[in-house]
Order: structure tokens, then C-alpha cells, then sequence
């Protein structure tokens, strides 16, 4: 178990590597900070003063070479755009983040796994075609639009919600509807899918046979073996979640991760870009980690010695 | 279920019982009505911007935020119109040009990229492999969307680099099914067969792999055209797809968004279209999958009437 874990955090460290170079060079591609931190009319003498005091004068692989030479101090630059440290500006937000994500995500496994679970006890029947149409719907929705449409009605038409920000209870609806919408269709899919594979087997005909109850046979034996598919496509959805975290959170001005990143790209931050960019591949290379773990505890068959 | 569907095959028609796939799909109500709007929408994008000539771009005063089913102005502002006046009927037809057009090519460009990195990763085991691979990885586990954003921020949005942008997200689902899937049918008999009869690498990969993956890389290529979609939507509804005075759907969104308290319709309807459009790729594909399995297929095969009897 050891093994594996090491093993797959040095792949992962590798990939996290290569992402940051690549950030690195690509930011930089995206303009002269100069032009947009000084005022209108400053002089090119005073632009240059600006480059040479962060260091932007340099030939970028200088640039390249003391940022690598400071990420060893964990000195992740200061965010030109907020005059503080880098890293603490995206420390702060990422838990904002990471509530709203592990909540949204938590509910949209429990209801897929209930819809999920109940359509396929009846494959055909109503239920299962309302299920399947509406989780069908889920997935396919595009979320910003959806996001739009919740505020027109909730907040705009009927009142009882507040557009955007953070603060009340009620500020978490509309941000964590639409941010499961899409995870909860693809869950109950796939809860579905694997449901109707699992139920179809000799042994659940077995203990329909021995008379146990129908609630239990979906809920304690069938849906243990179906949760494998589950776990690894919830697995897959983290780093979607981000994409629809970026959305909701520009939409709702939710002071999380994905809303500063496209700040820091708008407002050309090199290093706040590079820190949320390395905390956001942090999380995601650790989740998946944990998704592996998971899946062998839940698996018996798996137990990651060889392979 | 055996003795069931061994009476209920007695009971049905031979002819009914090899129906094609064209003739089932319009057996079930849901399928077809998808497939109806896609070859709707398809024909709105293909031949409507000709109709239509630049009404999409003409601004009309007298039709300033026009409200939708008021047909006062006449059909095209039957949807309403834009806070310019523009029909947005008209947009939305231009709009599924820009939108359909934009997520097939980065279908094509993706799958033709990642088919040529799978095969090379399948065929050639080793080094090289390993590395795409990687590659593959390194893309999967990265949030998609912040990939693009950056690079379309430093290379500047332009539809090419936003095609590019697309391909390159989507890489890895054709690069990693290619390689699977070359990876078992190297393996076969016939493969075997033409190396000994002195078939060189380019035949081999050409003659007698290539037509055996195509297929399945096609439905794969279909069935990902929704994500595409919706990916290329986001981007432009955050406002770094598609550049004005060029607008998708997406984008359509975005300018909606500002008058959403006094014209709802502006926003509303291009993101319905982006739903209806998703949402039937997506019915389809549910319905390929059935069909496709030999072991799910009888459920479409049945009549509704029969199905039922048999859940009794």
C-alpha cells in the first residue's frame, strides 16, 4: 500500500512539474504587466523601472530559473495585483472553494446514488424514465446558463434569494444547486447503469429467493457491488468540478479559487496564476490519490501490490 | 426472463424483429423527437444564415427589446429582440452556425490527433508510448477549462486557437480508447497473418488495424461532440471563445446576462438552445449504448405493450 502511494505521488509530482512549466512560459506570452499596473500615460522609462523592480527585465529564462530557485524556499512571489504574498492570497480562497465543492459533491452522490438505485429496481418503468430524462438533463444543462436562469427566478422574479456574495445560509442554495447539477447527472447515470448490470445477477435472484426485502436487496446487496463505476467516474468529475467552481463562482462572486484565478489571468499575475495553479493541481493529484485508496478498500481484489 | 423472451420472440413478426437502427429509434417517442431537432438545428446552421441574409446584424430601433410571442414586427421577431433591436431568431440561427461549426471541427481535430498519438502509442510499445501517455494524464487531471483559459489569454482568442483549444482538452478520451483498442486487435489472428505474409508497419496500421478502430472512434467522436459543446459555450460565455462581432450561443448568454432584469429573452433562449442541443446528443448516445449491447437491445426491439407485459 506504502509502495503505491509513493509510487503514485512521484507521478504525480512529475505531472505537477510539468503543468508549472508550462504555466510559467504561458503566462508570460500573455502580455507586458507594465502596461497595465502603471497609468495611461507613464513614460517608457517609468514602465522600465517597473519590469526591472520585478524582475520582468530579465531574459525569461532567468526569470524561469529564479522562480524554480525560490519555489525550493516555498517564496512563491508577491501578487502584483494585491501587493501580498501569492501564496496567501490563494490560501485564503481555496477553502471557500473546497466547501462548496465537497458540499455539492457530497449531495450530489447521495441523491444519485437514491435516484440512481430506485430507477434501475424498475428498469422502463415511470420513475426510471423521469430519472433517466432529468439526470440526462443534468448533465447536458450548460451550467452558467442554468446559474442565470436560478437567479432571474429566485432573485430576480420571486425575491427569496440573494443574487450573489457570501454571508446567510440562503447564499449557499443557488451556488451549490447549480455546481451539483452536473456531477448529479452523471452520477445517476452511471448508478443506474452499473445498477441494472448488478441486479440482473444470479445472486441477487438468490436472495430474492431466501425472501429478503426489496429495499434491502437494492440498498445493502446489490449496491455495494455497483459502487465500483461510481467511485472512479466520481473520481474523474473533480477536476470538472473545478471548471464548474471557475463558472459558479464568476456568476454568484463567491470569493473562492476558481473566481481569482481568472482574476489573476485577467490582470496578468504571474505568480498569483502560478499559486492558485499549483494549489488547484495539488488538490486534485491528492484526491485522486484518495479516489485509488478508496477503491481498494471498497474492492477486495485490489490491492495495488504489483501493477 | 429466458422462457419470456423466447415466447415474446414467438409472438413477434419476423420483420419487426431485425428492424434497423432507423427503424427503431422512431419507435421510441424520446429518441425521435432528438433526432428531430438535431437535423432541425443541423439544417438552421447549414442553410438558414442564407435566408436569412444579415438580419442577424441589422439593428432595428423600432424593435428595441422587443418582447418574445408578439408578432406585431412581423415572424422574425417572433423570439423577441435584442436591446439593439436585433432579431434574436436570426442570431440564434447565425449563432448555430458558429456554435455547431466551432465544436465539429475541434471533434475532427481532436479525433484525428488523438487517433494518430493512440495508434502510435498502441502500435509501438516503449519509450515513446509511455511518454504520450503521460501526456495524456498530465491533460486529464488538469481542470480543462483553466487550461484553456490560459492559453487562449496569452495566444490571443482567435476561432483557430479556440478550435485548438477544444482538440487539445479532449485529446486524451481518443488517445487513450485508440490505443486500447489497437493494443487488442494487434493481437488478433489476421495481424498476425499479414506480418507473416510480409505486410510492412504502414499496411499493417493502414490496411488492417485502422478499419477495425475507426468505427468505435467515430461513436466516440458523437458522442463527445455535447461536451464540446458545452465547453466551447463556457469559454465564450466567459468571454474568452469567440470574439465579437463573430457570437455563438455562449456568447449570446454573456450579453444577456447584463439585461437580465429587463429582457430575460436575450439570455434565455441561446442557453435553451445550448440545453436542447446537449441534452438530445446525449438521449442519443443513452440510446446508441442500448442499442449497441446485445444484452440491453431486446428492450428496444419490444413494443412498449410487450415490455410491460413482461415486467408483470
Amino acid at each position: 500500500m506504502f509502495k503505491f502511494v509513493f509510487r503514485r505521488s512521484t507521478q504525480s509530482i512529475g505531472a505537477i512539474i510539468a503543468l508549472l512549466v508550462l504555466v510559467f512560459f504561458l503566462a508570460r506570452l500573455t502580455g507586458d504587466p507594465a502596461y497595465l499596473y502603471l497609468p495611461l500615460d507613464s513614460t517608457d522609462a517609468q514602465r522600465q523601472a517597473f519590469n526591472a523592480l520585478h524582475g520582468y527585465d530579465d531574459p525569461i529564462y532567468v526569470q524561469f530559473f529564479r522562480y524554480l530557485g525560490d519555489l525550493t524556499q516555498l517564496d512563491f512571489g508577491m501578487a502584483l495585483s494585491r501587493n501580498r504574498p501569492a501564496m496567501e492570497v490563494a490560501l485564503e480562497a481555496f477553502p471557500e472553494t473546497l466547501k462548496l465543492a465537497a458540499i455539492a459533491m457530497a449531495l450530489a452522490l447521495v441523491a444519485a446514488l437514491v435516484v440512481g438505485s430506485l430507477a434501475a429496481a424498475r428498469p422502463g418503468g415511470l420513475f426510471d424514465r423521469l430519472a433517466t430524462t432529468s439526470s440526462l438533463a443534468g448533465a447536458s444543462a450548460p451550467d452558467f446558463w442554468v446559474a442565470i436562469v436560478a437567479i432571474l427566478i429566485f432573485a430576480v422574479s420571486l425575491g427569496v434569494l440573494p443574487t450573489s456574495g457570501t454571508g446567510t445560509a440562503l447564499h449557499w442554495v443557488m451556488p451549490i444547486g447549480v455546481l451539483m447539477l452536473r456531477p448529479f447527472g452523471l452520477l445517476t447515470q452511471v448508478v443506474r447503469g452499473s445498477m441494472v448490470g448488478v441486479l440482473s445477477q444470479p445472486y441477487i435472484k438468490t436472495a430474492r429467493a431466501k425472501g429478503v426485502g426489496r429495499r434491502r436487496i437494492i440498498f445493502v446487496h446489490a449496491l455495494r457491488n455497483a459502487l465500483l463505476p461510481v467511485i472512479t467516474v466520481a473520481g474523474d468529475l473533480t477536476a470538472s468540478l473545478v471548471n464548474g467552481a471557475v463558472v459558479v463562482e464568476t456568476i454568484f462572486g463567491w470569493p473562492g479559487i476558481g473566481k481569482l484565478m481568472i482574476d489573476a489571468i485577467v490582470q496578468r499575475d504571474f505568480a498569483l496564476i502560478q499559486s492558485t495553479i499549483l494549489i488547484t493541481a495539488i488538490a486534485i493529484f491528492l484526491m485522486n490519490i484518495l479516489i485509488d485508496l478508496i477503491y481498494a478498500a471498497v474492492d477486495p481484489r485490489i490491492r495495488h501490490q504489483q501493477a | 426472463m429466458t422462457i419470456l423472451k423466447k415466447s415474446v420472440d414467438g409472438a413477434t413478426p419476423k420483420a419487426e424483429r431485425q428492424a434497423g437502427p432507423f427503424r427503431l429509434v422512431f419507435r421510441d417517442g424520446l429518441a425521435a423527437s432528438a433526432v428531430a431537432f438535431l437535423v432541425f438545428v443541423t439544417l438552421c446552421a447549414v442553410f438558414g444564415p442564407i435566408l436569412i441574409g444579415d438580419l442577424a446584424t441589422t439593428p432595428n430601433f423600432r424593435a428595441r427589446n422587443q418582447e418574445p410571442f408578439d408578432l406585431s414586427m412581423g415572424a422574425a421577431y417572433f423570439l423577441g429582440a435584442d436591446t439593439l433591436g436585433r432579431s434574436l431568431l436570426a442570431r440564434l440561427v447565425v449563432g448555430a452556425r458558429n456554435t455547431l461549426g466551432i465544436a465539429a471541427a475541434a471533434v475532427i481535430v481532436s479525433l484525428m490527433l488523438g487517433g494518430i498519438l493512440g495508434l502510435i502509442a498502441g502500435y509501438s510499445r516503449g519509450r515513446l508510448s509511455g511518454l504520450i501517455l503521460r501526456l495524456a494524464d498530465v491533460i486529464m487531471s488538469f481542470p480543462s477549462l483553466l487550461l484553456a483559459l490560459i492559453v487562449l489569454y496569452s495566444l490571443g482568442p482567435s476561432i483557430t486557437t479556440l478550435i485548438l483549444v477544444l482538440a487539445i482538452t479532449r485529446i486524451p478520451i481518443y488517445l487513450r480508447t485508440m490505443r486500447a483498442e489497437v493494443l487488442e486487435v494487434r493481437e488478433r489472428m489476421f495481424v498476425s497473418a499479414a506480418t507473416a505474409l510480409g505486410a510492412n508497419h504502414r499496411r499493417i496500421v493502414f490496411r488492417h488495424i485502422a478499419p477495425m478502430v475507426i468505427p468505435t472512434m467515430l461513436t466516440i467522436g458523437a458522442i463527445d461532440f455535447a461536451t464540446v459543446v458545452l465547453a466551447e459555450s463556457s469559454l465564450s460565455f466567459l468571454g474568452l471563445g469567440i470574439q465579437s462581432p463573430q457570437f455563438t450561443w455562449g456568447s449570446m448568454v454573456a450579453t444577456g446576462r447584463g439585461y437580465l432584469a429587463t429582457a430575460w429573452w436575450v439570455a434565455f433562449w441561446p442557453g435553451l438552445m445550448i440545453l436542447l442541443t446537449t441534452l438530445s446528443l446525449n438521449i442519443l448516445s443513452t440510446w446508441w449504448r442500448t442499442y449497441s449491447d446485445p444484452h440491453q437491445r431486446w428492450r428496444l426491439e419490444l413494443t412498449r405493450r410487450l415490455q410491460r407485459r413482461i415486467q408483470r
